[in-house]
């Protein structure tokens, strides 16, 4: 049974999320009826002023938090909690700080019941997809955000999701770590050709890096437009195509957010 | 910063002599009558034919066998009332009322319960360890960082496997400081464990109170100081296993 629209791996349907304050206990409206598609494959950015709803969709998708309304449906079904086929990077690592970059890349291998050592070789292997290799017994403290972030990268992505969740992961990093790990995700991708999920506030992120590219508004958070990148990979900033669409899509959303 | 550790202990021991040896504090000996009566403790005995050795291991079996069962029942309790509000709701003002009570108001009942010797020894050490060790588990427990929970469910960890392969090691840094505090009221607790229910003649607080009986201050001193370095050795031996076990931090 399929209940997604042809084609899609991950279909949200009037999805709307509200919140009670705990202070003052008013309703505070999140999303107010998000329907989206996403196809297997693609590299999606959803992309959205700050405090907009972002990183709440994305806990909706990956089931660590339940919708008020509407439906999240992966590969057809109804989304009833977290699972490993659905996985998430976070913004700020959530790596074990106790576990070391190889015991944090095998965790979710582990826990699918995966014995040790194998667990560690498939572990090694992912930390070379991210180039990480020879990092093996350093823990968290001892390694820089953009470190951080491949092993939490790697780490997801040794459990073999079948949707990846990005909730800003580059986003607090320096500039130049920041551009050095969209280029690094724009070839891990093209290499694993994994579905991509990757959520943002900069637009200029969103154009390096999505097929395509989801506008949201202010909370309460509509889809404001869906747009489709001609940009072929590897992309470069200071072409002028480049230039002119972040200009134009920058453009359109501002005036959708001021409006809206 | 090695030597400056040493700075404290020597101008109180400073102190202490130069007040006692003016003879400002009444009985209070001095501290070269504390080592001596040290000497007298471990070639005599108080009294004579009880050496200090003796004392020594009867209280360390009281102050271990106290302190083992406050440590295997406060670490998993206080884990699962981390773990589950609803039991922190449920237990937290029984926890809350019974704290306050000092281990000594609880020696008559001891005596009932558990007679004259180690189980109600043990039932005074362990109370006064108990508390630090369930609270700072407690603590330790919900203070681990949510996001860290959500990684490991994303991971495909269910509640058992999040309880423990997140929450108990991310309460460890937490749990340790209960531990080190729960063996220092352990310790403190050894007098009113060995106040009355002693039956072999042996126990450091059961020495101390005999020195007080007989007026030997000297004696009594060198019982205190006693405790006070078996206090910090033991403390020097939890930080140690803390430093090892907790090298990520």
């Amino acid at each position: 049974m399929n209940n997604g629209a042809a084609g899609a791996v991950l279909t949200l349907r009037g999805l709307v999320k509200n919140y009670k304050e705990e202070k003052t206990g008013n309703e505070l409206e999140v999303l107010d009826g998000i329907d989206i598609d996403i196809h297997a494959g693609r590299l999606t950015c959803v992309v959205g002023p700050s405090g907009c709803g972002k990183t709440t969709l994305l806990r909706l998708i990956g089931g660590l938090a339940e919708p008020t309304a509407g439906e999240v449906l992966f590969e057809g079904l109804p989304v009833s909690g977290p699972g490993p086929e659905r996985g998430m990077v976070f913004q700020e690592y959530a790596l074990f700080p106790w576990r070391t970059v190889l015991a944090n890349v095998s965790f979710g291998l582990q826990v699918g019941g995966m014995k040790r050592d194998e667990a560690h070789a498939r572990a090694d292997e992912y930390l070379e997809t991210v180039g990480l290799t020879g990092h093996d017994d350093l823990y968290p403290k001892e390694l820089s955000g953009g470190m951080k972030q491949r092993v939490a990268i790697a780490r997801t992505l040794a459990v073999e999701p079948r949707l990846l969740l990005m909730d800003e992961p580059f986003a607090s990093l320096d500039a130049q770590t920041r551009n050095g790990m969209q280029e690094f995700l724009v070839d891990l991708w093209t290499r694993t050709a994994t579905t991509i999920v990757f959520v943002t506030h900069s637009v200029d992120e969103a154009v390096y890096l999505g097929q395509d590219i989801i506008g949201l508004s202010r909370r309460p958070a509509r889809v404001v437009n869906t747009f489709e990148n001609p940009l072929s990979y590897p992309r470069n900033r200071t072409d002028e195509e480049f230039i002119s669409l972040r200009a134009s899509i920058l453009e359109y959303l501002t005036k959708e957010m001021v409006e809206a | 910063m090695r030597k400056w550790k040493i700075i404290s202990p020597l101008v109180a021991l400073g102190l202490w002599w130069l007040l006692a040896g003016l003879g400002w504090l009444g009985h209070t000996p001095t501290p070269l009558a504390v080592i001596k009566g040290f000497g007298h403790l471990v070639a005599t005995g108080l009294p004579p034919g009880y050496h200090l050795q003796g004392h020594v291991a009867a209280s360390l079996v009281r102050v271990f066998t106290g302190f083992a069962i406050a440590l295997v029942i406060g670490v998993p309790l206080g884990i699962f009332i981390g773990y589950s509000k609803k039991l922190e709701a449920a237990v937290d003002p029984l926890v809350e009322l019974i704290r306050p009570i000092p281990p000594l108001a609880w020696l008559p009942l001891a005596i009932i319960w558990f007679g004259i010797g180690l189980a109600s020894q043990a039932y005074i050490i362990a109370l006064g360890a108990f508390f630090p060790i369930v609270l700072n588990t407690v603590s330790g427990v919900k203070s681990v960082d949510p996001r860290l929970i959500e990684a490991a469910r994303t991971l495909g960890a269910g509640p058992r496997t999040v309880l423990a392969r997140v929450l108990v090691p991310g309460a460890m840094p937490s749990i340790f400081t209960g531990v080190r505090i729960g063996m220092g009221i352990a310790w403190m607790s050894l007098i009113a464990a060995e106040l009355v229910s002693v039956q072999n003649g042996y126990g450091l607080g059961y020495m101390i109170m005999t020195a007080r009986d007989l007026a030997r201050y000297d004696l009594l001193v060198a019982g205190m100081v006693v405790i006070g370095i078996l206090g910090y050795l033991f403390d020097w031996l939890i930080r140690l296993l803390e430093k090892r076990t907790l090298s990520w931090r």
